[in-house]
């Protein structure tokens, strides 16, 4: 009896010390959080580090050598063309969450304070073009800008030109214009989140103090809706960085981006290593100039009191 | 009967002026066929600290917003300091506001709040920083200018809405119920220090609110609101008082009402019989508007005195104490009367016991006819 009691005591124990383990708060956070977790490694972190990994790699034809080598950034910093690539590439993202940020903002704030009764028709309406699909959209600008396209038309038309141009299509303006176009709503709903949560109350007490309508829209409104401006420049920046269908459709020669380099990489030119020694530079400086962009508008912010 | 304790004043009172600040002439807002504000007229004058007080949807808070110029009247005109506000924007009025939920800006700190309005000025950066540092002493912010405004606590964010509005020394500073989000204690205190500051900058305060004891505290006027119409506008001991009617009564403390009958009118006084206190003659309040042979008297239940033993009172009324109700420093008595049809309410201080009379007993109530007001039905 004796020495069963004494055997059972230190089981009992780790017993209770397992279960203190498994109650504890930092191990059910993680049972909490582990669906999405796993989700987030097997289809987020693992495909990033079999890029990485290749990017140190070597392709032999077919077969790819797996001695470590710098090699391939060599080549991607400074090589000419990959160079001009992904200069074009953050000059093209840039212009264009500056563009799309600056359409974006009256059209969420005449929603925001003026919709009245009906924001979310409007903001129903704004979502209306996501519903074709998205070569559908880029097409229809080959449509407007083409040579014998609708602006050209229009424009000999009014006798503004007298032979079609064809400055329009086939360019990075081309591009540019068509991705504004195309994320306009994406930076539309962040901007319109942030001014909605501007208290009303802030822009009148501007106004009791002296204020006019735009003094206090540059005093209250706009660094107060900052927020949504960043947000809305991130998500408009960091995919048109990446963006190869519309360069690859409404681009032509000069509106060539670094995502359709990557892909001749990873296809035609089956140099897998090169690619993704050229998609890391560029997550690389695409994080640098997001967090460039971050710290500018919020000195901007500070700025503006 | 001896007179009722005054509200101590903290501050001995400023010389009352006679001009005119703000002149409300038949100002009526409609939202449709519903009308916010009903034809009011109301003069404030200079230097006065004026109270519009009124349950929810009275209309004060849009009389508030129309004389800082956020709100238009579709009828009527304002004036302040002389001058029409017809077609003045808010911006270019002559009045600050310390709005109800204190609108401090929260991507700036309590200086860079304070100097908000101050920088359309162009004043000289010393200039600038003296007067802020002067406006934050006056609500003894002192030390605190470099707070951000998400640091701090209610009151002080109370504080920093009044230095952003008085230092723009404003000719009339509006103050949109600015106690209501403090907890009871702080209020309190802050009724005084308002009371304070008022006195000591001499400018023209209108406050909204709707807790009387906060209007009576604090004012030298108040105008009571109900349904869009000023029903009465005085000095807080007359609106407590002499009540113009049973709304106002109603609505600012406890009031016994007791029907009577009219038997004699004439210029100042009026007689009336009444079940439970016999024939009375009292005032005729200013107000009065006769409506048929009836009229109601009130008597506020702190004027009714309970009589001990033998002791014995000009006037009395004799009853039976039905409900007892027990405060800490006062009872409430219920006590019914002989022919009165419903029971008066009395409190009663508990230095004499006035807790410890058992419900059932007969008692006897002493009052004063002059504590006893008509109004009309």
């Amino acid at each position: 009896m004796t020495a069963a009691a004494e055997g059972s005591a230190p089981l009992r124990m780790t017993r209770a010390r397992r279960n203190a383990l498994l109650q504890s708060e930092p191990v059910q956070g993680f049972a909490l959080i582990s669906p999405t977790f796993l989700y987030a490694l097997i289809l987020l972190v693992l495909p990033i580090l079999v890029v990485i990994a290749h990017s140190f790699w070597t392709q032999h034809y077919l077969t790819i050598d797996r001695t470590f080598t710098l090699e391939n950034y060599r080549i991607a910093l400074t090589e000419p063309i990959y160079r001009d690539l992904l200069w074009r590439s953050l000059y093209i993202s840039l212009t264009v969450s500056l563009f799309t940020v600056i359409l974006a903002y009256p059209i969420a704030y005449f929603i925001s304070f003026h919709g009245g009764r009906h924001k979310s028709l409007w903001l129903f309406l704004i979502t209306i073009p996501f519903w074709t699909s998205y070569l559908l959209r880029v097409m229809s600008w080959k449509v407007i800008l083409g040579y014998n396209g609708v602006l050209n038309s229009g424009l000999m038309g009014l006798g503004l030109i007298d032979e079609p141009s064809t400055a329009l299509l086939y360019n990075s303006s081309a591009v540019i214009i068509t991705l504004t176009h195309a994320w306009a709503a994406f930076a539309i709903l962040p901007i319109f989140v942030s001014l909605e949560k501007v208290d009303r109350t802030l822009v009148e007490a501007a106004t009791d103090l002296g204020d006019g309508p735009l003094r206090s829209f540059l005093r209250v409104t706009l660094p107060l809706s900052a927020p949504g401006i960043i947000s809305a420049a991130l998500i408009v920046m960091i995919p048109t960085v990446g963006d190869y269908v519309t360069p690859k459709l409404v681009g032509g020669k000069d509106g060539v981006m670094i995502a359709n380099a990557i892909q001749a990489q990873f296809g035609k030119a089956a140099n897998w290593p090169l690619g993704a020694a050229l998609s890391v530079t560029t997550m690389v400086i695409v994080s640098l100039m997001a967090g460039a962009t971050v710290l500018i508008i919020r000195t901007l912010q500070r700025m503006a009191r | 009967m001896p007179d009722q304790p005054r509200i101590e004043r903290p501050h001995p009172e400023r010389p009352q002026s006679e001009k005119p600040m703000i002149e409300i002439r038949d100002v009526t807002r409609s939202y449709g066929a519903f009308k916010a504000l009903d034809d009011a007229s109301l003069t404030i004058r200079e230097g006065e600290f004026f109270s519009l007080l009124g349950p929810s949807g009275c209309g004060k808070t849009t009389l508030l917003r129309m004389i800082a110029g956020f709100d238009n009247p579709t009828s009527g005109s304002i004036s302040v300091g002389g001058q029409s506000m017809e077609g003045i924007p808010a911006n270019r009025r002559p009045t600050n506001m310390v709005f109800q939920s204190y609108a401090i800006f929260p991507h700036l700190n309590v200086e860079q709040n304070v100097a908000y309005g101050l920088k359309r000025l162009k004043l000289q950066g010393a200039e600038e920083k003296r007067r802020v540092e002067e406006a934050l002493a006056q609500v003894s912010l002192n030390g605190l200018g470099k707070r951000r405004a998400t640091e701090l606590s209610g009151g002080q964010r109370q504080r920093v809405a009044l230095a952003r509005a008085l230092v723009m020394r404003p000719k009339v500073l509006l103050l949109d119920e600015p106690l209501s989000a403090l907890d009871k204690k702080l209020r309190e205190q802050m009724q005084v220090e308002l009371r304070r500051l008022q006195q000591a900058v001499g400018i023209t305060f209108v406050l909204v609110t709707h807790d009387q004891y906060e209007a009576l505290a604090m004012s030298d006027r108040i105008a009571v609101m109900f349904g869009g119409r000023i029903a009465q506008v005085a000095s807080p001991k007359e609106i407590y008082q002499r009540p113009v009617n049973r709304q106002v009564a109603d609505f600012l403390g406890g009031m016994n009402f007791v029907k009577a009958e009219i038997v004699e009118e004439n210029g100042a006084s009026l007689v009336v019989d009444t079940l439970g206190f016999g024939r009375v003659r009292t005032d005729k309040p200013k107000a009065f508007v006769r409506n048929g042979g009836g009229a109601t008297l009130g008597i506020r239940p702190e004027r009714l005195r309970v009589l001990w033993d033998n002791a014995t009172a000009k006037f009395e009324v004799a009853g039976k104490v039905v409900e007892r109700h027990y405060f800490g420093e006062i009872t409430h008595l219920i006590v019914e009367i002989p022919g009165l049809e419903k029971p008066l309410s009395v409190t009663e201080t508990n230095d004499f016991g006035a807790d410890d009379i058992p419900v059932g007993t007969s008692i006897r109530l002493a009052y004063d006819p002059e504590a006893l007001v008509a109004m009309a039905d």
